[in-house]
């Protein structure tokens, strides 16, 4: 059993790790994994209860991952909270692993599969409901990204959500404001987004994504909410690496081996 | 076949306190027996799709046996993305339920026309694929799904379609119900062309089988070697478009047997199914399917 980290520990660590397996494994999407490293981390340190031992026990708090592309993220997180150690992190995108560049329900700490946008949180709300109706008091966070509010079904399952006052139920929003192909202002715009989710029936907030003890008091004033509770988390696409943060081209290229270096040396000069 | 269905789940869910309905706004003077029986477990979705089909694969992964019910396309090809990655990569036990396969909402147009169903589903791991041929089979195929674990998908017509099964089935789970033997020609049928079928040959005297397949994937390639074995001539005859429909499941199967070496003739198959079009003029159930040639 490792000592508890925190979450500054904890993003720390994993950006250096999303750093290393995108250099490592010429992987795509270190943008959209930097900018929600922090949610993570304090998700993880902090907020929700689990078990790495036991990663399906019935108990738990349930996180559905919808921006599954930003997949180093997760497992890198995942990793330093001990569901799976290193080397089986190492076999990241190998022939035959189950750490696909998607993330992959196969890998323990993993609920869905996600990858295709738009998907996480319906099947979230499926999730949520089943608590009320079982009358348990776990709780069900899903992370969103922004550009995928673009699919239809993630306002389906905003209106079933407030509908049904699926309160046990907190949905946050990468909030880094570029896209595939573009930023989001040029691509779809969602402004105004706070009030769009606010007259759907949601417990809105707005706060800087990257603040460890803004996010720390939002997670855990939701519980106290009656309705769903969704969090805008304002983000810097590849935060913490100077040269990459707010870049679109760091939605697809990996880092070359002397960009590899600077990123980390990036990372803990401004020490996220 | 949608009350046989109702009634059976009804049965089922007494017994069994996973069964969970979920509807697409749809099922007016249906599924209200179920919802006033099992209030906890029943909700009316609204008319969104995809996200019922996300919610169903949710509460799936927590322990529910979960249907969800709505009018032919709606539950089905306009949430493909959903049933292939959330319920059917997850492997989870959702039961998508369709009513109107084929024209049975004949005047209602293309959109309610449900034609492609079978093939375009019968390519995804993992799910079981049904369409029972009567109400009796409906009951059978019901009871399955609810006891069955994963996920499936249901194929039903509307209402009145005429029981064909003197009383309950024999066996039941996946095989080939039969109506009658025969000689040398066998007709296969899925779904409610069944009714069909049983009238052409007993109206004509013929001696030719009739088998109903309410299962079409998994297919039974034992009950599919028998039949091969038995007869030199097989007709199959569906509410779907001959591309990747059951006439093409029948074909796969018998070139799997043929190629394993369990058969040692390829029966000579005609298929009957639709000709790839659309219908766009109004017209009823049995009309659309003699203009697009569905019968023997
Ligand atoms: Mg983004």
């Amino acid at each position: 059993m490792q000592a508890k980290l925190t979450s500054g520990q904890i993003a720390l660590a994993a950006a250096k790790r999303i750093v290393t397996l995108a250099y490592e494994k010429k992987a795509s999407h270190i943008g959209g994994a930097l900018s929600v490293k922090d949610i993570l981390a304090v998700l993880y340190a902090d907020i929700l209860r689990y078990d790495p031992a036991v990663p399906g026990s019935p108990g738990r708090d349930r996180l559905f991952y919808s921006k599954g592309h930003a997949c180093m993220a997760l497992y890198a997180v995942l990793c330093e909270t001990g569901f799976f150690n290193e080397d089986m992190l190492n076999t990241f995108t190998a022939d035959g692993s189950y750490f696909t560049s998607h993330v992959n329900h196969k890998v323990p700490g993993i609920e869905l599969s996600t990858g295709s946008l738009g998907h996480a949180f319906g099947v979230a709300c499926g999730v949520a409901l089943a608590a009320n109706r079982k009358h348990q008091s776990h709780r069900v966070y899903v992370i969103l990204s922004d550009g995928e509010l673009d699919e239809g079904s993630n306002w389906e399952a905003f209106l079933f959500a407030a509908h049904h006052r699926l309160s046990n139920m907190v949905v946050i929003i990468d909030y880094n404001k570029v896209q595939s192909f573009g930023t989001v202002n040029e691509v779809m715009g969602l402004e105004p987004l706070a009030d769009k989710l606010r007259s759907f029936g949601w417990d809105t907030t707005e706060i800087d994504g990257h603040d460890h003890e803004a996010l720390r008091k939002t997670f855990a004033s939701a519980a106290e909410s009656q309705k769903p509770v969704a969090v805008i988390a304002h983000t810097i696409k590849g935060k913490g690496v100077s040269f990459m943060e707010g870049k679109l081209e760091w939605h697809y290229k990996s880092p070359s081996s002397a960009q590899w270096q600077e990123a980390l040396a990036s990372l803990e000069q401004n020490n996220v | 076949m949608r009350t046989a269905f109702i009634d059976q789940l009804i049965k089922e869910a007494t017994e069994n306190e996973s069964i969970f309905l979920l509807v697409g706004d749809l099922g007016y003077s249906v599924v209200e027996p179920f919802a006033e029986k099992f209030p906890d477990r029943f909700l009316n979705a609204g008319i969104a799709e995809q996200n019922m089909t996300g919610v169903a694969a949710g509460l799936a992964m927590e322990g529910y046996n979960v249907f969800t019910y709505s009018i032919g396309n709606f539950p089905t090809l306009r949430c493909m993305e959903q049933i292939r990655y959330d319920v059917c990569y997850h492997n989870l036990s959702v039961k998508i339920v369709a009513v109107g396969g084929g024209y049975a909402y004949g005047p209602l147009g293309v959109s309610h026309h449900t034609t492609e169903d079978i093939g375009m589903l019968r390519t995804i791991p993992n799910l079981t694929v049904c369409a029972p041929g009567d109400p009796v089979e409906t009951r059978m195929v019901t009871s399955f799904l609810c006891n069955h674990s994963g996920p499936g998908y249901l194929r039903l017509g509307k209402a009145g379609e005429k029981i064909i099964h003197d009383g309950p089935l024999q066996e039941t789970g996946n095989h080939f119900p039969k109506i009658t033997e025969g000689k040398e020609t066998v007709v296969l049928t899925t779904g409610g062309m069944l009714e069909t079928a049983t009238a052409y040959v007993r109206a004509n005297n013929l001696p030719w089988g009739i088998y109903s397949v309410p299962f079409i994937k998994p297919m039974n390639e034992e009950a599919l070697l028998r039949i091969g074995g038995a007869y030199a001539k097989v007709i199959t005859l569906e509410e779907h478009q001959a591309s990747a429909g059951f006439g093409s499941a029948i074909l796969e199967g018998f070139n799997n047997l043929v190629t394993a070496g369990k058969l040692t003739r390829f029966p000579d198959v005609k298929r009957i199914a639709i000709p790839d079009m659309f219908v766009g003029y109004a017209g009823t159930q049995d009309y659309i399917r003699k203009q697009v040639g569905l019968h023997l």
